[in-house]
């Protein structure tokens, strides 16, 4: 028991300061998610209820269990990213309960463009499975889409993680013993037909499904056969001729009952073991993580203080705590969920990237999961560090975050810039989920610094030349660098593109991770085998 | 007074009870502070019901039926002579009032906690009773108590007594064999039932008519007599909260009773017990009209169900009493040194569905308990008689009567608050009982104001029964303890077990339909479908609920045990809620809410089952084919009859159309869910 005490003065200036602007950050992400769940306009939501239909979201309500969690990933993809708008990029994604079980579940959303696959949907669509794949979670898709959006589909068919990925998803989920139930709410065109077809038990909605490889103007052009949509691939077909579907639905309700009752009969059985401890809240108030944190990446906090107000009890058994202390490891739990805590409280020393490696490897032999709270510049330059071999500390970390196969949770609290985004778990390091916060940023540097090195190298080229460069010019030159790194390196501009699995409130984290955790726990946690350490 | 107080002529140091459930555990109670040793018997049901658990030793005696058992007198006496017991109690019911069971006992040597079997006899057959108590100048209701059975004859009398008649096994008791008759018309149908339910529970068919009083009060003076001659009154009680005869409600003293009527009545009702030279616990049952006039009914030469608000009142053990004077003791007490205080009820607890016409219910109880302390109860003015205890099955053997209730109070109404509050209090779980019906009569205005007769619970129907409104509270109030219960029901600590609706950047949500149990079946979008929606953001406790358009701001409190307090509106109540199976419960002290909570799309669209079948309500045995198959009948016409809790049950035809076969015959056993027969309605 350690539990961590507060310097915090709610009262003080900064505080306030730092809590008006996170809130100001926290308030624009809710509308923004909200004007998002509205799906695609008022036209196609009309015509999509006056055909009987339920809409996405409120699908999924139905289809989960009373009062279960929903935990949707990515609801800002595609946001801001083509030239018309294309909410959630049409597909909604998430976690929640069905019969009890965790499931991912991948809804078409019929409003936005029909459904149709984008390549921002595809790519969704393909992250949910991993997920699911990683979590070893039941996947359920709600099917209502016209399938690939054919004017891009140079970026939606042809390459390893485009649409025909969604497919061998399905067969090598399905081969781990990953439940494949598709439901199918509305068309299933072309490819499309392919997810009822690949799923292990299919339903389709009467009147309201179909299935089929080619759709009746295709068949009218290919054989001049006339044809309806229902007659040539809807419910009666498929349940009573074609045995494309299994289970015959009424309407959406009946559907979305007929898959809970498919998911009640998995025998589903969690199969990660972690030595559990009853939850209890955060001694301190998570809600003073906006007045600590703030929205200004270059003021300085103690880490300690998001971690006392995100882990059970407030309660934190640091790892050398005076050792590299620019990093903070330690236990804790997260809703009675024990995990191995690595937070950055300052820039990457050599120390403190041995000292999180050895952490990583405490945690991989007693199969711990990982939560890395990222905050990070980057690790330190100049001659003293390139001297003492920091390239090889830094390895070290780097190879320990990357090999370590406990379930590993990655939030970005502040800046994610350069190598320290890989010592910390970027997304390039298959972390189970990966999330920002409103006031994060992630860039290959900070804006200031790329800016810098450019015009540094411009500086040295001018002086080569022997011309003058003045300081305005210089100011001029740097501009729209800074510029395009604070726009690309913004959480939507992030999470538009699936960098991250979304963008969170931090007064959420808490729940979002333990929600995560308890996740993850349906699959087994793996042995880990570490790679050769430089030494 | 040739009183002997201490003189014990007849000793025994242990104690058979000849009987089962609540009573057997209450005689045995007092027997033991005696310092009597208690011999129960069982039946194969009953092998280890609670009776038999608090008993110092056990007989079994045959098989589950009573009539194998424990109405079988060989192996009671036979119980009595292996364990050494002196005496016998038989409770009430069963061999209480068996005079040929009195007179074993006598052969054999042992003791009858009762009354002598010629007392027994004189008023076992309800119309030789009738003319002794006219001789003995005790009032008596017009009616027929001849000999002559013939159905015609009965008619006869029943029409020259006029409607409304009451036809009466003249063996019977208990409300068994035993109907109104309102015309002429009638009366075949309900001679026929009469008799059939006699032969099956007094082995006799013989009949009496009465003449039906339209207003009369049920009041039954207790009496008490010793073998040497004293005998004294311990006043009255009010049973006139009835159904079918059967007692539901009782109190005592009778609301509005005058010293001068309490004296008249209860001077008539020793004077009736003397004249057959009663000994021990009896009570005089009296119809009292508007107008201060008093009928006998019968006598019970037994111990009453409803005994313990005399108790209550007098501060007196019966029990005791009778145990002394079987010991051949005189009375405890002279009439001037018994007298009255306060008021008492006593609500009877019966595993029954008061909804379903009162269909006896069976199951194992999963929950029985009182929490006295939770409540604000005293425990001193509550007294829970029972036979039960959880994990108890409750079996279609016996009566359904589980328990009672009793309070006592310094006046009517304080008694009567205590026995909502204790109502309330009561946790009943597993199988479906009166408990909210009792809390409705006893919350009842007309109640409360003592408007009584014995058709009350007729006469109150459309308010005792009313179609069930449900305010918001109610149903915000549902939806919270719903959720609460989804969370408790979770094994595990997973956030994903809590059913809080989280979601992501937005409050959390959660959307949850309740309707009436008896609407289950009703589309999603019916009036009778009520949709609760609520959001709250993370880290409140508060909910903003929509609920038909209106809003309101919910919480909820786990409490100890299954009590919550659930504030709306700022407004905070306590209550017990649980989940029994899908349906929600709640109950406080103003009555009990249940409401079935359903998914959005609870319905089962694919379910189309015809209704060509019917299925036995209850386990029971049929007792008679009413049709032959293939016979043209009309929608309502009764097709077959099955006897189940000692009820008769009829099943009719659901239309027009006949039957195309029986699945059982008169005499089979069908378990509940059986179907009896296959129905083919007319197109």
């Amino acid at each position: 028991m350690s539990i961590l005490n507060t310097q915090i003065n709610p009262r003080s200036d900064v505080f306030q300061a730092n809590e008006a602007s996170m809130r100001h950050e926290v308030m624009k992400l809710r509308e923004l998610t909200a004007a998002i769940s509205q799906g695609g306009g008022e036209k196609a939501r009309t015509r999509h209820e006056s055909r009987g239909k339920l809409f996405v979201r409120d699908r999924i309500d139905n289809l989960l269990d009373e009062g279960s969690p929903f935990l949707e990933f990515s609801a800002l993809a595609a946001h801001e990213t083509y030239d018309s708008p294309i909410p959630a990029a049409g597909v909604v994604t998430g976690i929640g309960r069905v019969s009890g079980v965790e499931c991912v579940i991948v809804a078409n959303d019929a409003t936005v463009k029909g459904g149709t696959y984008f390549p921002m949907t595809v790519k969704k669509h393909i992250r949910a499975q991993e997920i699911a794949r990683k979590h070893r979670l039941p996947c359920i898709y709600l099917v209502d889409s016209g399938g690939a959006h054919l004017p891009s589909q140079d970026e939606v068919f042809p390459d390893r993680d485009h649409f025909g990925r969604i497919f061998y998803n399905q067969a090598t989920l399905s081969a781990e013993g990953i439940p494949q139930i598709a439901v199918v709410m509305g068309s299933c065109t072309a490819g499309g037909a392919y997810v009822p077809a690949m799923a292990d038990e299919s339903i389709i909605v009467k009147q309201q499904g179909t299935i089929f490889l080619g759709g009746p103007p295709l068949v009218k052009a290919a054989t001049g056969e006339s044809i309806s949509a229902e007659d040539l691939g809807g419910a009666d077909v498929h349940c009573k001729v074609s045995g494309v579907a299994d289970h015959y639905a009424e309407n959406d309700a009946h559907a979305l009952q007929l898959a809970r009752g498919c998911i009640s009969r998995l025998n589903w059985q969690k199969r990660g073991q972690l030595k559990m401890q009853a939850p209890k809240p955060p001694r301190l108030d998570p809600a003073e993580i906006y007045g600590i944190v703030g929205t200004d990446l270059k003021k300085p906090y103690d880490v300690r203080e998001v971690i006392a107000r995100i882990v059970d009890d407030s309660d934190f058994d640091e790892f050398k705590r005076y050792y590299g202390d620019t990093l903070v490891t330690g236990f804790a739990h997260i809703h009675g969920y024990p995990v191995g805590i690595v937070a950055n409280n300052g820039v990457l020393f050599s120390e403190s990237a041995v000292k999180g490696a050895h952490f990583i490897e405490l945690c991989a032999q007693r199969k711990i999961p990982l939560v890395f709270l990222q905050n990070i510049t980057g690790f330190m330059v100049g001659s003293k560090y390139e001297h003492e071999g920091i390239a090889k500390h830094g390895a070290k970390l780097v190879t320990a975050v990357a090999c370590a196969k406990v379930p590993k949770f990655t939030v970005l609290i502040g800046g994610s810039f350069g190598a320290g985004n890989y010592g910390m778990c970027g997304r390039a390091y298959d972390p189970n989920l990966l999330f920002m916060w409103p006031n994060a940023r992630i860039s290959v540097m900070g804006g200031e610094q790329a800016a810098g090195v450019l015009a540094q190298v411009k500086r040295d080229q001018h002086e080569r030349e022997g011309r003058e460069w003045s300081a305005e010019d210089e100011e001029a030159f740097k501009a729209p660098t800074r510029d395009q790194y604070e726009h690309q390196g913004h959480p939507y501009y992030a999470s538009a593109r699936l960098w991250d699995d979304g963008v969170i409130d931090p007064l959420q984290t808490r729940d979002v991770l333990g929600l995560s955790l308890a996740a993850a726990m349906n699959a087994e946690v793996q042995e880990t085998k570490f790679g050769v350490f430089r030494m | 007074m040739s009183q002997t107080p201490h003189t014990r002529t007849r000793q025994f140091d242990t104690l058979l009870v000849a009987n089962r459930g609540e009573i057997a555990c209450r005689v045995m109670r007092t027997a033991r502070a005696m310092g009597l040793r208690t011999v129960a018997v069982y039946s194969d049901a009953d092998a280890s019901a609670r009776h038999v658990r608090e008993a110092d030793e056990a007989v079994r005696l045959g098989p589950a039926a009573a009539r194998d058992s424990y109405l079988k007198v060989e192996a009671v006496v036979e119980a009595a002579k292996r364990t050494g017991a002196g005496a016998i109690h038989p409770g009430y019911g069963f061999l209480s009032e068996n005079g040929g069971f009195v007179e074993a006992l006598d052969q054999a040597g042992i003791v009858f906690v009762g009354p002598p079997a010629s007392a027994i006899a004189a008023m076992g057959d309800k119309s030789a009773a009738k003319a002794r108590m006219a001789d003995a100048g005790v009032p008596l209701v017009p009616g027929y108590h001849g000999n002559d059975q013939d159905d015609a004859l009965l008619k006869t009398e029943a029409d020259k007594i006029g409607y409304p008649v009451l036809l009466k096994a003249s063996a019977g008791g208990g409300g068994k064999g035993m109907r109104v008759v309102e015309s002429g018309a009638d009366f075949q149908a309900a001679l026929d039932g009469c008799r059939r339910e006699s032969q099956a529970a007094f082995g006799d068919t013989r009949m009496l008519i009465e003449k039906y009083l339209t207003q009369p009060r049920h009041v039954e003076v207790q009496v008490f007599c010793d073998s040497h001659g004293n005998g004294v009154y311990l006043f009255e009680r009010d049973c006139s909260v009835q159904r079918r005869h059967q007692k539901v409600l009782e109190e005592a003293p009778a609301p509005g009773m005058t010293a001068e009527l309490r004296r008249e009545m209860g001077d008539a009702a020793v004077r009736a017990a003397k004249e057959i030279g009663y000994v021990g616990a009896g009570t005089v049952e009296f119809l009292l009209d508007a107008d201060g006039s008093f009928f006998f009914m019968e006598m019970n030469t037994r111990l009453q169900v409803e005994h313990p608000v005399t108790e209550m009142i007098t501060g007196q053990d019966l029990v005791e009493w009778q145990l002394r004077v079987a010991m051949g003791e005189a009375l405890p007490c002279t009439q001037d040194e018994l007298t009255i205080t306060g008021h008492s009820f006593e609500a009877r607890l019966y595993a029954e569905d008061p909804d379903q016409d009162f269909l006896p219910a069976t199951g194992l109880l999963t929950q029985f308990a009182m929490d006295l302390e939770g409540a604000g109860l005293d425990p001193a003015r509550v007294r829970l008689d029972s036979g039960v205890e959880t994990g108890d099955a409750v079996s279609m053997h016996y009566d359904p009567m589980l328990a009672k209730l009793i309070v006592h109070g310094d006046d009517r109404d304080q008694a009567l608050a205590t026995l909502n509050r204790a109502l309330a209090a009561l946790d009943v779980q597993g199988v479906v009982t009166n408990r909210a019906f009792l809390q409705r009569l006893a919350t009842h205005p007309a109640f409360k104001a003592c408007d009584l007769d014995t058709r009350f619970i007729e006469r109150n129907e459309a308010t005792l029964f009313a179609p069930k409104q449900y305010s918001i509270e109610a149903y915000a109030g549902a939806a919270l303890v719903g959720l609460n219960q989804l969370a408790r029901e979770c094994e595990s600590d997973s956030p994903w077990d809590r059913h809080d609706g989280f979601r992501l950047n937005a409050p959390h949500s959660i959307r949850i339909a309740l309707c009436d149990p008896a609407h289950v079946q009703d589309s999603e979008d019916a009036d009778t479908v009520v949709v609760v929606d609520g959001t709250r953001h993370s880290g409140e406790a508060l909910w903003t609920l929509t609920i038909r358009g209106e809003t309101l701001t919910a919480s909820l409190q786990p409490l100890a045990g299954d009590a919550v307090a659930v504030t709306l509106n700022g407004h905070r109540r306590r209550l017990q809620a649980r989940r029994d199976g899908n349906v929600v419960v709640m109950v406080d002290p103003r009555g009990e809410t249940r409401l079935f909570w359903r998914r959005i799309d609870a319905i089962d669209h694919g379910h189309h089952e015809a209704e060509s079948t019917l299925t036995a309500p209850m386990h029971g045995t049929v007792v008679a084919l009413l049709v032959e198959p293939g016979q043209r009948v009309e929608k309502g016409m009764p097709l077959m009859v099955m006897e189940a809790m000692k009820m008769e049950h009829t099943m009719t035809a659901p239309a027009d159309g006949h039957v195309e076969n029986f699945h059982f015959q008169g005499g089979d056993t069908v378990g509940q869910g059986d179907v009896l027969l296959e129905f083919a309605a007319d197109e």
